[in-house]
């Protein structure tokens, strides 16, 4: 069953095509990969869904909804968190209250209700220990080093409950220890029902976890299968040694 | 050790309030509880000012609108209905701070439109707007030349050459219960999920949006709510003073000097604006006191903003608390073991987080340690 899907999408900046008529979907409950060379439109894809870009043209659908331009509070709210290729945390807050903040609560009682004492700060520090930093729990977000922000990053959107997670080069500059962690939990997430869509150049990485892969090149799709069959396709080599 | 840190803080506190009750009664002199009455509107107003600016970043600076607005109400709702003086003044202060929170909903909403520099820039433009009707609307305001406010106190024999000391007391009061409030609601906010989310909207606004902040909602009412209390210091300030005249209630000085004051104490900080109220208005009345000359105050104080800018550029008070958290981590894990990594690892439990700045070595430290 396809829970993400994007059809024929385009977006210019520019002059640039970062997205040209791009058709992509995540089946339910799978890890899939999105690879490509640089610029060839990941990260736009992933602004795309999450509501941070507006397409020029086509569609996005999600869970038997159309969320075509949504607002990235609404897209949030649906199910669909995403981490950044770039960090983004909360560098002046503790890492504690960084995972507060994505935990929303609407109602009065809860916006004007501390945080500190509640089960939800039992369930930060549950995912700060899952994620391995929960060492770190008053540091200061800014504080952390690249691949401690990411895994916090990671921590802070799962506290949400997304049903699908969109995480933009997860193992970028982290050293190859922390990857393998970050790999077996995201696989345990996965064995919970979490469907992943991964940007991630590491391919060794794409390789052991996901299930499909999707290749990008000029802002659209150029292949997609089994990680075996896309690391042959000779499509996807002339993507990556062309140029 | 652990019974003083838990302890510490309230005992502190309630010192400090000690102090504050305390200050004007032995010190008696009219001279000092003016300096005094004028230090703590001020500090309730930088207080609550810091609510809406530092805890979400958003520099505003035409928050003399609602002083102006806050000491205007006062001003009007007394001549309208014939309030005779005494306290009865003093009780109608909420209600003003509310007046001055209704203006500012449609002010800030245009404002909050845009956002940092431009936000600015409008702060300041809707000021002088409000400053303009308060000169022109003269049925309302009685133009440039402005409105008497009720004799206030009977017991000092009156405001000239009476016993000023005793006038100034329940002034002095209703400027510390001011600031009491806004401190208590500065902690309150600080405690909570909303004001956990206007601290997401300083750091990255959008990303804190995406993650299902309500930043419209949070920003309009982080912004009335300063409002509210520029709006009650204007007020008392107006019953103190004796009278409301444009160009001393709508002074664009305020917010030179409310921001001055947060930046100087630690803007963010809950006892950051407070601090710096207290330190500036006594400084800058002793400058005045000592140096006569025209306007070799305004460079001395220029001068001192200056040192404490360079030398303590995020405020006393986060500067302090730095300070203070190196001093214990000296302390406590002693120069023998410093060498050793480990313990900055541990840093929950070895040394505040302001003590370690994870970066570098003690960070690499961590990527290893960390997946087993
Ligand atoms: N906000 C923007 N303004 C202008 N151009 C942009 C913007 N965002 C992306 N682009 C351009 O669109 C193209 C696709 O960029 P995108 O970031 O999606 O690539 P990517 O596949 O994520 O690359 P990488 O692997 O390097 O992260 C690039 O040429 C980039 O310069
Ligand atoms: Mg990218």
């Amino acid at each position: 069953m396809t829970i993400l899907e994007v059809r024929n999408a385009s977006k210019a900046f520019g002059g640039i095509h970062a997205l040209n008529d791009c058709s992509i979907s995540v089946e339910a409950g799978k890890i899939t990969g999105l690879i490509g060379p640089n610029g060839s439109g990941k990260t736009t894809l992933f602004n795309v869904i999450t509501g941070y870009e507006k397409v020029d043209a086509g569609e996005v659908h999600y869970d038997g909804r159309t969320i075509t331009n949504a607002t990235p509070n609404k897209v949030f709210a649906m199910g669909i968190g995403r981490t950044f290729q770039l960090t983004r945390i909360f560098p002046r807050l503790s890492v504690l209250e960084n995972m507060h903040v994505s935990a929303q609560r609407h109602s009065l009682r809860g916006l004007l209700g501390g945080w500190s004492r509640s089960n939800e700060r039992q369930r930060a520090l549950e995912l700060l220990e899952f994620v391995g930093i929960a060492a770190l729990k008053d540091a200061q977000a800014g504080n952390l080093s690249y691949g401690q922000k990411k895994l916090l990053e990671f921590a802070f959107i799962l506290i949400a409950e997304p049903k699908v997670i969109l995480l933009d080069e997860p193992a970028g500059g982290v050293n190859p220890t922390m990857i393998n962690h970050l790999q077996s939990r995201i696989q345990e997430l996965n064995k919970q029902g979490i469907t992943f869509l991964i940007v991630e150049h590491n391919m060794e990485f794409i390789m052991q976890l996901c299930d499909t892969v999707t290749v990008m090149h000029r802002g659209t799709k150029i292949a997609e299968g089994t990680p075996a069959n896309v690391r042959q396709n000779p499509a996807v080599l002339e993507a990556y040694l062309g140029d | 050790m652990i019974t003083a840190r838990k302890y510490g803080k309230p005992v502190g506190l309630l010192a400090l309030l000690g102090v504050a009750i305390a200050f004007p009664l032995v010190f008696s002199d009219p001279t000092y509880t003016t300096i005094a009455v004028f230090a703590l509107i001020f500090a309730s107003a930088a207080s609550g000012w810091n609510i809406f600016a530092g805890y979400t970043g958003y520099i505003a600076l035409g928050h003399a609108a609602y002083f102006g607005i806050g000491a205007y109400a006062l001003a009007i709702i007394c001549q309208r209905y014939n309030i005779p003086g005494g306290w009865e003044p003093i009780y109608l202060i909420p209600l003003c701070g509310l007046i001055a929170g209704v203006f500012a909903i449609p002010l800030g909403a245009i404002a909050l439109r845009t956002r940092r520099h431009t936000f600015i820039v409008v702060t300041i433009a809707t000021f002088f707007i409000v400053q303009l009707m308060a000169f022109n609307l003269r049925g309302l305001t009685n133009g440039s030349t402005g409105l008497d406010m009720p004799i206030p106190f009977q017991w000092g024999a009156g405001y000239q050459g009476g016993n000023q000391s005793i006038y100034n007391l329940p002034f002095y009061f209703t400027a510390l219960a001011l600031t009491i409030v806004a401190l208590a609601v500065s902690w309150f906010i600080r405690h909570s999920k909303y004001g956990l989310g206007l601290l997401a909207i300083r750091d990255d606004e959008d990303r804190a949006r995406g993650l299902g902040v309500r930043t419209g909602s949070s920003k309009l009412s982080a912004f009335v709510i300063s409002a509210i209390f520029a709006g009650m210091a204007g007020a008392l300030f107006a019953y103190f003073i004796g009278s409301v005249q444009p160009q001393f209630d709508f002074d664009p000085l305020f917010d030179l000097s409310i921001a001055l004051m947060t930046f100087l104490g630690g803007i963010g900080t809950r006892a950051g604006p407070i601090l710096g109220a207290l330190v500036l208005e006594f400084a800058q009345q002793w400058l005045t006191l000592y140096f006569t000359q025209d306007g070799l105050y305004l460079i001395l104080y220029g001068v001192l903003f200056l040192v404490v800018i360079l030398l303590l550029p995020r405020g006393v008070i986060p500067s302090l608390q730095e300070l203070w958290a190196k001093g214990r981590a000296r302390g406590r894990i002693g120069p023998l073991v410093l060498p050793v990594k480990t313990p900055v690892m541990s840093a929950g439990t070895t040394s505040p987080p302001t003590a370690t700045r994870m970066t570098g070595q003690a960070g690499e430290t961590a990527h290893e340690e960390v997946p087993r």
